[in-house]
């Protein structure tokens, strides 16, 4: 394919050529090339449909202000939508579809919605799809969504990588224009630390894409002299392809590299993108301007651009965007297109100035444009044929960054455009264009001016070097903002088909404020965010109400400034490394037995240990229960909380959290303890030892670890400040294992040094042991049942304390059991674990409300006696069994009393856990039953409606399994 | 955000775990106090646009609780406190 529209200049290497397909078509372009450029040298004008009507649309501009040519680039997994071919950098081998249309981009069946316009116009869906409300969710809403809409998603995993990046600067130049390019130069020679980002390519904003001269020589070429001495200095960095998407709090910017992007796949080891966050002391926003179009009628037709970009296509990429052209424009930069224009050899058919009393009314062709209609002064019209159209209304300083923290930008007459307000984010210095300095020379002084203001700020000099000599231009504009004439459609917002009718439509239903009128004709939404649209639209809105624009005001921005992909913010937070691992000290053993392992907060648990011929995991429960109540069975509870309190006020610490007396425990012994939250519920519970006098070992739950070690702190530091106690997490520290089972003392004798005879080491007694010379922790607890312990040893010896258990402890049989079992152990022994310490429950809700003493000031004492919580007749724990042992539980079920219907008013409670016991040979399960306590021995249902079961139980004592405690005392 | 620790100097927010209001500090005595104080103290807050007061612990850090002087608008903080300090000066013992 020949580039037909290639014409000479640009910052192109012809020597190289790059391959690429656009809609399956192949094509040719350069290194330098945007996707755009590439298809408009090759004569292609139409790259996209619009939102609602499915028009066809060319790219409107030459930069991330893009709203029409929006592509899906890749393929696969890297198949990306509502890429903008305007900054789509070129590679070979690139391939790109067009989206919003079937079955082909030429030929559009959905354009049917262009003829129905009268019915889409603003508040259409609000108006139509009102009733009746159940059709909304299964049929309006799927046939709307498939008919509206951008880019699709490829539904398979990205196989790139995304990095989170820091830096810290003293200043961040925002844009490297010649406003940013003197900033970082200024700052840069004066030794500051300096971050230059870029959302471009190349770096030299507007220079690239002008013919004038600065400093004696192109623009462009000034910028590149510039660059290099940049990048000679140490202390700056240059940031290219670099979006800065927001300003955060206390001068922290983000931004996004694309550091691959512009390559088909990454290199070997590098991210597709980095997310930067830049710690800046100060920064400079240097962001340029954006030109804005003309509202009239078919302003939307592919061939129809911003002068501007017109002018870059031909000056930066050596690009004709059509044979024929004329300029419509209302300033003197418009001129410049054309002179531009003229000077590369394109033909200049027309040059409509609205300031002379002349407009464009009116454009034809189709599927690219044919003719455009032109009303003089004198009322004349006249057609003439072209085939672009280059639209300047001005240019709007980008202010967006600036409005991140709610500054409202403020209407500057003499540039017809708004320029930052006051109270922008703290730090933050505005140059150039940004400012409304739209001249190359407004830009490189106030670059200069911005960045020793910024460097005096932090104390540091720097000097002001003469400023090389550029244009000086005066804007001359006299704001035009649609053309008045006819009935027909005259684009506002191009991305989301909003046009001059619909800001009338709004204005005429008394949608007046300018927020009012962004919701309901959805104007400055989608991935463009109203770049190019947002300031015509107030602007007809001002017309209408009769107010200036000022008074009309304007919506603000919102992070990020362009879009940003979902896997760049997720970084490297996906998959199974969305969080830390944790692993437990038996990890390595339980893998090499082919156990199953399950999340615990970020700690992976063995859930149970398969043994040759087990295929379904209830076999494997079943017998690690069994065996562990018949003989012993191991389970490492490594990861429960441990925490250390020390201090010769630890044990009164103790009380003030602990619902129950602690400082009353004797050393050597464990309690078993509630901690609630200030209002009353519990919050965790577990067993503290007394290791000392001064001495004591907290455990939490699995779960609570972090949690309760941030509340004790709480109490320590605020609340009781000069209590003498001292806290440290030791969970990491210990590796614990519970031996439990009628034969775990003899098990265990095997492997500790000391006496731990019943005598020696009675039920709940705890104490510093010796295991083969080596310190170690032994408590007496129980959450089996059985007769247990808690063993623990430094960390680094856990793999090694469980093998050496389950070798010299081979007589007895032992097991290793893992959670599951361990949940059915405490289920059938009526203990209460995640889903009774549900955040909502009481002790009382517990059955054990007596815990909570009374006679001393703890956290949650007070609130928990509340009216409501001491309710007689409220929730208590309860188990359950069914009637029929061959009937299912399901946790999450509701108690209704037998022959109630199944409404909400009838609800008992719910059933909170459940298991199969193999003792019982049924399911069991706990709840909370209201009033349960006097319902033992009662019969309801347990009822889920989602799943269809109702099935009759006998409501039973939690204590399912030797509720007299025979065991775990023997 | 950047919280400036009486201690360790600026840190990122990120390092730190939020609670809520300074007026968590002032727990009343449950041995005097009754339900209605318990009830103020555990429920009811300020919501002000400007200055608050708040609780910030350095978790992944040096474990301080921090009373943080931070204007709810502008996020700007102007005092940043130990809070065991804070509380001390409240008359706060044992």
């Amino acid at each position: 394919m020949s580039q037909s529209h290639r014409i000479a200049g640009g910052q192109i290497e012809r020597s190289k050529t790059l391959r690429f397909h656009f809609d399956g078509l192949p094509y040719q372009g350069h290194p330098g090339d945007t996707l755009a450029s590439a298809l408009l040298a090759n004569g292609v004008q139409l790259m996209g449909r619009s939102f609602k009507y499915h028009r066809p649309r060319g790219p409107l501009s030459a930069g991330s202000e893009e709203p029409n040519a929006l592509v899906e680039l890749r393929t696969g997994g890297r198949q990306e939508p509502n890429t903008r071919a305007t900054v789509a950098e070129l590679y070979d081998g690139l391939e790109a579809k067009s989206q919003n249309r079937w079955p082909s981009l030429r030929f559009d069946a959905m354009g049917i919605n262009d003829r129905l316009s009268t019915f889409f116009a603003a508040g259409f869906y609000y108006k139509t799809f009102m009733w009746p409300k159940s059709f909304w969710e299964k049929l309006y809403e799927p046939i709307i969504r498939r008919a509206a809409g951008l880019g699709s998603v490829s539904r398979e995993e990205d196989p790139d990588e995304y990095e989170k990046g820091f830096l810290h600067c003293d200043l961040l130049v925002i844009g490297a224009g010649p406003a940013g390019l003197m900033a970082a130069l200024t700052a840069g020679r004066a030794g500051a630390r300096v971050v230059l980002a870029d959302e471009d390519f190349r770096m030299g904003g507007r220079l690239n894409a002008e013919t004038f001269a600065v400093g004696g020589k192109l623009g462009a070429d000034w910028a590149a002299g510039v660059l290099a001495e940049l990048s000679t200095l140490p202390n700056v960095r240059l940031m290219v392809r670099t979006t800065v998407i927001g300003a955060f709090d206390h001068g922290i910017y983000g931004a996004v590299e694309r550091v691959s992007d512009h390559l088909a796949v990454p290199m070997a080891g590098k991210p597709r993108q980095v997310l930067w966050r830049i710690y800046s002391k100060r920064a400079i926003l240097a962001a340029g301007a954006t030109e804005r179009p003309i509202a009239f009628e078919n302003n939307d037709r592919p061939g129809i651009m911003l002068a501007g970009s017109l002018r870059a296509y031909a000056n930066r990429w050596g690009v004709k965007a059509g044979e024929r052209v004329a300029v419509f424009t209302n300033n003197d930069d418009g001129l410049r297109t054309a002179a531009d224009l003229k000077a590369k050899g394109l033909e200049v058919v027309a040059v409509i100035d609205s300031r002379d009393g002349d407009e464009v009314i009116d454009t034809k062709g189709k599927l690219g444009l044919k003719s455009v209609t032109i009303r003089d002064s004198a009322g004349r019209t006249r057609t003439i044929g072209v085939d672009a159209l280059g639209v300047s209304g001005g240019w709007n300083p980008n202010v967006n960054v600036h409005s991140h923290h709610r500054s409202r930008p403020v209407w500057n007459e003499e540039i017809a455009g708004f320029v930052p307000g006051a109270d922008g984010p703290t730090g933050l210095l505005v140059a150039g264009a940004a400012a409304g300095g739209l001249s190359t020379h407004a830009a490189l002084a106030q670059g200069q001016a911005q960045a020793i203001a910024a460097l005096t700020d932090l104390g540091k000099t720097a000097k002001a070097d003469s400023l090389p000599e550029a244009e000086d231009a005066p804007v001359r504009v006299t704001p035009l903002w649609h053309v008045h004439h006819g009935k027909g459609r005259a684009w506002i917002d191009q991305q989301n088909d909003v046009t001059v009718k619909d800001v009338k439509l709004a204005h005429q239903e008394n949608f007046s404020s300018v927020e009012h009128l962004k919701r309901y004709t959805t104007l400055g939404m989608a991935t463009d965010q109203g770049k190019t649209g947002n300031v015509i639209g107030l602007a007809v809105m001002a017309e209408l109400t009769g107010r200036s624009i000022p008074e009309t005001g304007t919506t603000i921005y919102r992070p990020p400034y362009t879009p940003v992909a979902m896997g760049t913010l997720a970084g490297r937070s996906r998959g199974t490394e969305f969080k830390p691992t944790r692993l437990t000290p038996s990890h390595h053993w339980a893998v090499e037995q082919g156990a199953f392992f399950v999340e615990v907060g970020m700690w992976l648990r063995t859930q149970w240990v398969p043994k040759s011929g087990e295929t379904e995991w209830r076999q494997s429960v079943d017998r690690e229960v069994l065996a562990t109540r018949k003989s012993v069975g191991i389970c490492d509870v490594t990861t429960l909380g441990k925490i250390d309190i020390q201090g010769t006020d630890a044990g009164a610490f103790l009380d003030k959290v602990y619902a129950n007396t602690f400082s009353t425990v004797p050393v050597g012994k464990c309690r078993y303890g509630l901690v609630l939250r200030e209002d009353g519920m519990v919050f965790d519970d577990g067993t503290t030892a007394r290791m000392g006098e001064n001495e004591y070992v907290m455990t939490t739950t699995t779960a609570n670890a972090v949690t309760v070690f941030r509340h004790l702190e709480f109490c320590r530091q605020c609340l009781w400040p000069d209590m003498d106690v001292q806290l440290i997490s030791t969970t990491e520290a210990w590796a614990q294992f519970s031996v439990a089972g009628p034969n775990a003392r003899k098990l265990l004798e095997k492997v500790v040094d000391q006496d731990i005879s019943d005598a020696a080491f009675p039920y709940m007694g705890a104490g510093n042991i010796t295991v083969g010379g080596l310190r170690a922790r032994l408590f007496r607890i129980s959450f089996s049942g059985e007769l247990a312990y808690e063993i623990a040893v430094p960390t680094r010896y856990g793999d090694a304390l469980l093998r050496e258990m389950l070798a010299k402890g081979a007589e007895f049989d032992p097991v290793v059991y893992g959670t599951e079992a361990l949940g059915v152990m405490r289920i059938e022994k009526g203990h209460v674990a995640g889903g009774e310490l549900n955040g909502q429950s009481t002790a009382l809700n517990m059955g054990l409300g007596k815990m909570v003493s009374k006679k001393k000031d703890s956290i949650g004492m007070v609130l928990s006696q509340r009216e409501g919580m001491v309710e007689e007749n409220g929730y208590r724990l309860v188990g359950v069994k069914p009637v029929n042992p061959a009937a299912k539980l399901v946790a999450g079920s509701h108690f209704l009393e037998i022959g109630a219907a199944p409404v909400a008013a009838n609800d008992g409670g719910w059933l909170t856990s459940k298991v199969y016991s193999p003792h019982l040979g049924c399911d069991i399960a706990l709840g909370y039953l209201k009033g349960g306590d006097k319902k033992i021995g009662t019969r309801m249902r347990a009822v889920n409606l989602v799943g269809g079961l109702d099935t009759e139980v006998e409501i039973i004592s939690p204590h399912m399994f030797d509720p007299e405690g025979e065991r775990l005392r023997g | 955000m950047i919280i400036h620790h009486p201690i360790l100097g600026p840190r990122d927010a990120q390092e730190f775990v939020y609670l809520g209001d300074e007026s968590l500090i002032d727990r009343p005595d449950g041995m005097t106090a009754g339900i209605e104080a318990f009830h103020d103290y555990a429920y009811n807050r300020d919501n002000p646009a400007g200055a608050h007061r708040e609780l910030w612990y350095h978790e992944q850090g040096d474990r301080s609780w921090l009373v943080v002087t931070r204007n709810t608008v502008t996020h700007e903080i102007t005092k940043v406190e130990l809070a065991r300090d804070v509380a001390r000066a409240k008359g706060r013992t044992k």
